[in-house]
């Protein structure tokens, strides 16, 4: 243990611990903005400096390691008038206009700059030409980067990617696309991580409302939304609503208040998905075993992305299943318009998704049919926009015909969920009967690289729940080197799954994954019906459509083939 | 009123004078990697401080250069300003009226034309080609890359070992590198801004001779690959130790008595001593290295019988050729090239320069050892002839003070003639043309005959040191590329157009330092590993301790002290003292840490594994 003080209080602490934890275990707020822990310890902001006894020069509080009888003050004069000026300086190449910026309110700069009580600045303001492409799902602003590399890192240490990099030098030094690239050359997969780190706003997604607000407003159209599981564990958080009003009923309501003519709930679809995942896993069990390489989920665009940038040898081995949104989408334009009557034309799909590469999945070819993805974030700044009174609506049941989710399809949401559905219906198809539901909670939890072993009945099936790309990364170098081998394999590109993707609501102050994942979970726990395969709307749906899983007409609506699809990526 | 002041002291002169010398070090420890254009900016705009304002291109033509060059670092190039730039500094540079202007001028036509590429980047893309992607700077400069923020870490918390083993995980030849290596590291060391870059060498010393027990890197296990190394001098002993290290069978073939290459055959025991250079080799081979000495490639067995045998081969013969001046005489008895002396001298055999006159032909390091030495084998008077002046030598400062203390005498700018002959055939003494320095040819100042007479400087033994060629004769009908005297390998090691050679060195690079050689060992182990199917990671878990957070003050460098000159010239024994424990204490606290500090905090400082 390591004794020192901070502003007089004697504490003691591990030794290897920072300054600024050591600060925070003793209660003692030392402010930060490029900082994340263990990802960005980089001392660029210089905002956490303290003054330490002894040495004359400020010291960063979150790169710098606690010494024996270390004297720190956090809020001494010299400690204030640097942190003050330095704030100055990032608000000169900052754009503060900050009343047009959907940061606002959601700022980690604002928010030092308030708590800093700065008023004025005498700095002249410089900051950095704007000219990325609107056309893209992700939107970086570089008037508003503060050059805090948090993206960079997020990208580059736990994503893997490394799309972003420090650019140029000296007074012109940047954050861009690494390697002298352009964004469309970059190895971007969309997941939006470096959005939900980005302490301002400078990376964003693209705004689509103004295009859901246009198909609402025009009377020869037909609107019809589907929300994914993942929203109703994170909408209430910015809407001022408490975690227990924040239904799944509640956001039905919210989506009719805003007018759309249909709502959906895509947890219907993720019981699709299962059917269809499921019963083509079984189906490819023998080709797997022979292969010695998994089948992979497909519900997750960020990781499709992925696969078939870095890894296109295993692209054969993704699930052929459409994402649920992609299904449903294909749905509505299919067999739901024939149920109204109406040419799919005149019906606008749109999908509320915890997302930003859903924004760039629905551009993929056989993927069309969803008009527009908004993100929670979007859906959020949608219904402020729309004045609507949050805590007066009424809680609204989903409409029929596919009003219907079972609890395995809720899950889809948080890491290992989709495993979970999967293997739920998979033990009915192997063995004519379920098994509990909770059978296969081993795959639950955070953990970024799970793996476990479940007896079937006559098969023991061996899978792999990953979360993070740099997870995946691992596991895929561990399956190519042969070290292990699994039989199914989920993965999702945001750590945590869904419930961490990159459209959800961004807290400056905190993010609880785990909360957001146990509401899921909780309702899981709630449903009467927790398999997918007793979901009614599905077995309708089959019964009055699709005759079966796999048949030919779900091969040719609910599946995909990525081979012909890859060559459209640009490589 | 007087008529005339005298001013001694004039406060705001004496701060500028200051201000000059900061800037001067702050460039010298100038990053790698910095925008051609940027620092092209900030040049100009500090010429145009300089200009006394009285005509038009300098004060005016300057300026408008910079708006140009504004305009481009803020994305608002375009093609045609390269044009404007191009003939505004020429029309600055040619009509400027003095010195001030044009060579301001001279500053955008050098950078506007040798960094065309960058340019374009920014104008067409708004972005540099340039990136601070190597934070720290003496890591990024040495050829092997070692953690040296890392060791003068160890080395201040007196931890020796780890320090040495910190330093063998790059570069095996520490012990080496203490005593001769040339130090590129020190270059822009960041501590250059503050005073003076840190002893690195002198450090390193310190930690070879106090670490008692190093410990070499674990192995792996046993491929049953058999690689030859053929020249067991620095580069084939590091290829050597680290192949040997990722477990396979490892036989170096070397043409002499004993390895060691030019470390033995080419540098004096009283700047690496042998005994230190065994301790080294003796490091090396304990993990577990074959070593087949006097075999001669080509006359003992054929590089086809090699080929035949091991599964890759590195070759890293180095630069031991003779290189003839090309004069009449030359064949004179008494006329020795340097590389046969130091080779005569690295075997123990005797040489007899008593009471001789020796002059030695050169300005290198070589051309130092050898004069150097001949005044230690008991010569009574040693020229050294330079065709320039001093200041050209190519030789390191300290060792042409060196020679000098030791009572050798530079005689600059004369051009070797011819060698007269005694009757008896042996050499009587070198004729030589005088010359007289003149214009600056390629960065350097060229030199040409004077309007003087030839002289004879008297000799009995007359030692030509001018460089070293390569025995790749051998090689060459052997089948290996090879291209303007050197054998034609790429920057992997890896010979063009031969399948399981590689090669590396002074025999790839010409002559050139040790630690170069060392890197390029290193370079050939991972990639001949990788040739034969492995990916054998070299990792290390040495803890390295934390900053200190002293103040750093200005404080001098401590430099390592030498034997008197009357004493050292006597023996060949070992010259250069090590730092006392106080002293390296303070040198290693000097160390900015760069690899926490700075860059290094964000893009990491520190690489454990290769």
């Amino acid at each position: 243990m390591v004794n020192l003080s901070i502003d007089g209080k004697k504490i003691s602490v591990e030794e290897g611990t920072s300054i600024l934890e050591a600060a925070q275990r003793a209660g003692i707020k030392i402010p930060t903005l490029c900082y994340l822990k263990n990802v960005n310890e980089i001392g660029a902001c210089r905002l956490c400096v303290v003054e330490v006894e002894g040495i004359s020069k400020c010291v960063t509080a979150c790169d710098n390691q606690v010494k024996e009888n270390m004297v720190v003050r956090t809020n001494s004069k010299k400690v204030r008038m640097t942190r003050e000026t330095n704030i100055k300086l990032i608000l000169s190449q900052h754009d503060f206009r900050c009343a047009t910026c959907t940061r606002n309110g959601n700022c980690k700069l604002q928010a030092l700059a308030k708590n800093f009580n700065i008023t004025e600045n005498d700095y002249d303001i410089h900051f950095e030409k704007n000219n990325w492409d609107k056309k893209y799902p992700l939107q970086r602003n570089n008037s508003k980067c503060i050059k805090c590399m948090r993206c960079i890192n997020v990208c580059e240490k736990i994503q893997k990617v490394g799309v972003w990099d420090v650019v140029n030098t000296g007074s012109k030094t940047t954050v861009n696309v690494g390697n002298n690239k352009n964004f469309d050359e970059s190895k971007c997969v969309y997941c939006g991580q470096c959005v939900i780190n980005c302490p301002v706003a400078a990376l964003t997604e693209r705004n689509d409302t103004e295009k859901v607000l246009k198909a609402i407003d025009n009377e020869n159209i037909i609107t019809v939304v589907q929300v994914a599981p993942a929203i109703r564990a994170s909408f209430g958080e910015q809407l001022g609503i408490k975690r227990e009003k924040a239904t799944e009923k509640k956001l039905a309501g919210l989506l009719k208040a805003i007018g759309f003519d249909h709502v959906f709930d895509t947890v219907f679809a993720a019981d699709m998905t299962i059917m269809e995942e499921g019963s083509e896993f079984l189906e490819r069990l023998d080709e797997i075993r022979e292969k010695k390489l998994p089948m992979f989920t497909s519900c997750c665009p960020g990781w499709i992305n992925y696969v078939k940038k870095e890894y296109k040898e295993l692209v054969p081995m993704l699930s052929t299943a459409k994402s649920p949104e992609g299904m449903f989408g294909a749905i509505i334009k299919s067999y739901y318009s024939k149920i109204l009557n109406v040419d799919d034309k005149n019906i606008f799909v749109v999908s509320i998704m915890p997302c930003i590469a859903k924004k760039d999945e629905v551009t993929w070819d056989n993927y069309k049919d969803v008009d527009c993805v908004l993100t929670t974030r979007e859906f959020i700044s949608l219904v402020k926009s729309s004045l609507i009174d949050v805590e007066s609506v009424e809680e609204e049941e989903f409409d029929e015909p596919f009003g219907e989710g079972t609890g395995a399809g809720e899950i889809f949401g948080a890491t290992g969920g989709v495993m979970e559905a999967a293997l739920r219906s998979a033990y009915y198809l192997l063995n004519n009967k379920n098994s509990d539901a909770d059978s296969f909670k081993e795959v639950r939890g955070l953990d970024g690289y799970k793996e476990a072993v479940f007896d079937m009945g006559n098969e023991k099936i061996k899978v792999a729940v990953v979360s993070g790309l740099g997870n995946a990364k691992k596991l895929i170098d561990d399956i190519l080197s042969k070290k292990v081998t699994y039989d199914f394999v989920e993965v999702m590109a945001c750590s945590g799954g869904c419930v961490n993707g990159g459209g959800q609501p961004i807290d400056i102050y905190k993010k609880d994954i785990e909360e957001r994942a146990k509401v899921l979970y909780d309702i899981d726990k709630s449903k009467k019906i927790r398999f997918s395969h007793e979901n009614n709307a599905v077995i309708n749906c089959y019964k009055n459509y699709f005759e079966k899983p796999l048949s030919h007409k779900a091969h040719e609506i609910l599946h995909r083939n990525h081979i012909e699809e890859m060559k459209n990526i640009v490589m | 009123m007087s008529r005339l002041e005298f001013i001694t002291k004039d406060s705001n002169e004496a701060v500028k004078e200051e201000l000059y010398k900061d800037l001067e070090r702050r460039i010298i420890a100038s990053p790698t990697g910095l925008c051609p254009v940027e620092l092209t900016n900030a040049f100009i705009n500090m010429c145009l401080a300089q200009s006394c304002g009285k005509c038009i291109p300098c004060r005016v033509g300057l300026k408008q250069l910079l708006v140009l060059y504004h305009k481009i670092l803020n994305g608002e190039g375009e093609l045609k300003h390269i044009d404007i730039i191009k003939n505004t500094a020429e029309t600055i540079s040619l009509t400027s009226d003095c010195a001030i202007g044009h060579e301001a001028a001279n500053f955008a036509i050098k950078s506007i034309e040798g960094c065309m590429d960058d340019y374009l980047e920014h104008i067409k893309n708004d972005r540099c080609t340039c990136n601070s992607n190597q934070p720290v700077s003496c890591v990024n400069l040495c050829p092997a890359h070692v953690d040296i923020p890392g060791y003068i870490a160890l080395v201040k918390e007196k931890k020796y070992d780890d320090a040495v083993n910190l330093i063998r995980h790059m570069n095996p030849m520490p012990i080496t590198c203490a005593y001769i290596c040339e130090h590129p590291c020190e270059i822009r060391c960041k501590r250059n801004i503050i005073d003076s870059p840190i002893n690195i060498r002198g450090i390193k010393r310190v930690a070879i001779e106090k670490s008692k027990n190093p410990k070499v890197l674990d192995k792996y296990e046993k491929t049953n690959k058999k690689i030859a190394v053929i020249g067991g001098g620095p580069s084939g002993l590091s290829a050597a130790y680290y192949l040997s290290i990722m477990g396979h069978e490892v036989t170096i073939f070397e043409q002499r008595k004993k390895l060691g290459g030019m470390l033995r055959y080419g540098i004096p025991n009283y700047r690496l001593p042998r005994k230190e250079l065994d301790r080294e080799i003796d490091f090396i081979l304990s993990v577990g290295i074959e070593v087949k000495e006097n075999i001669n490639i080509g006359k003992d067995i054929t590089l086809d019988d090699i080929k035949k045998d091991y599964d890759a081969i590195y070759i890293a013969i180095g630069a031991q050729g003779d290189k003839k001046i090309g004069i009449d005489g030359e064949d004179a008895k008494g006329v020795f090239s340097a590389v046969e002396m130091l080779r005569i001298i690295g075997d123990d055999e005797k040489i007899d320069f008593e009471n001789k006159k020796v002059v030695v032909i050169g300005g290198g390091n070589v051309a130092m050892d050898v004069a150097r030495s001949s005044i230690r084998l008991g010569a009574k008077d040693v020229d050294i002839v330079y065709r320039r002046r001093k200041a050209d030598m190519t030789a390191l400062n300290e060792e042409i003070a060196g020679a000098e203390a030791e009572g050798c005498d530079i005689i600059e700018l004369m051009k070797p003639v011819k060698i007269e002959k005694r009757a008896d055939g042996s050499v009587k003494g070198l004729i030589v043309k005088p010359q007289m320095i003149s214009f600056v040819k390629d960065g350097r100042a060229s030199v040409k005959d004077a309007d003087e007479k030839e002289e004879l400087i008297e000799a009995d033994v007359i030692v030509v040191s001018i460089g070293q060629g390569i025995d790749s004769t051998q090689f060459e009908q052997g089948g290996i590329t090879v291209k303007r005297g050197v054998i034609g390998a790429l920057t992997t090691c890896m010979v063009e157009g031969n399948e399981k050679i590689f090669a590396g060195g002074d025999c790839v690079t010409g002559p050139a330092t040790v630690i170069k050689a060392i890197a390029a060992g290193r370079v050939a182990a991972a990639n001949i590993d990788e040739y034969l199917g492995y990916n054998h990671i070299l990792k290390h878990n040495i803890d390295i301790p934390l900053v200190e957070f002293d103040d750093k003050n200005p404080c001098g460098r401590v430099e390592l002290k030498l034997r008197a000159p009357k004493d050292r010239k006597n023996d060949f024994e070992p010259i250069e003292y090590s730092m006392s424990d106080e002293e390296a204490l303070q040198e290693c606290k000097r160390c900015l840490r760069c690899d926490h500090f700075g860059f290094g905090a964000f893009k990491g400082g520190r690489n454990t594994k290769w």
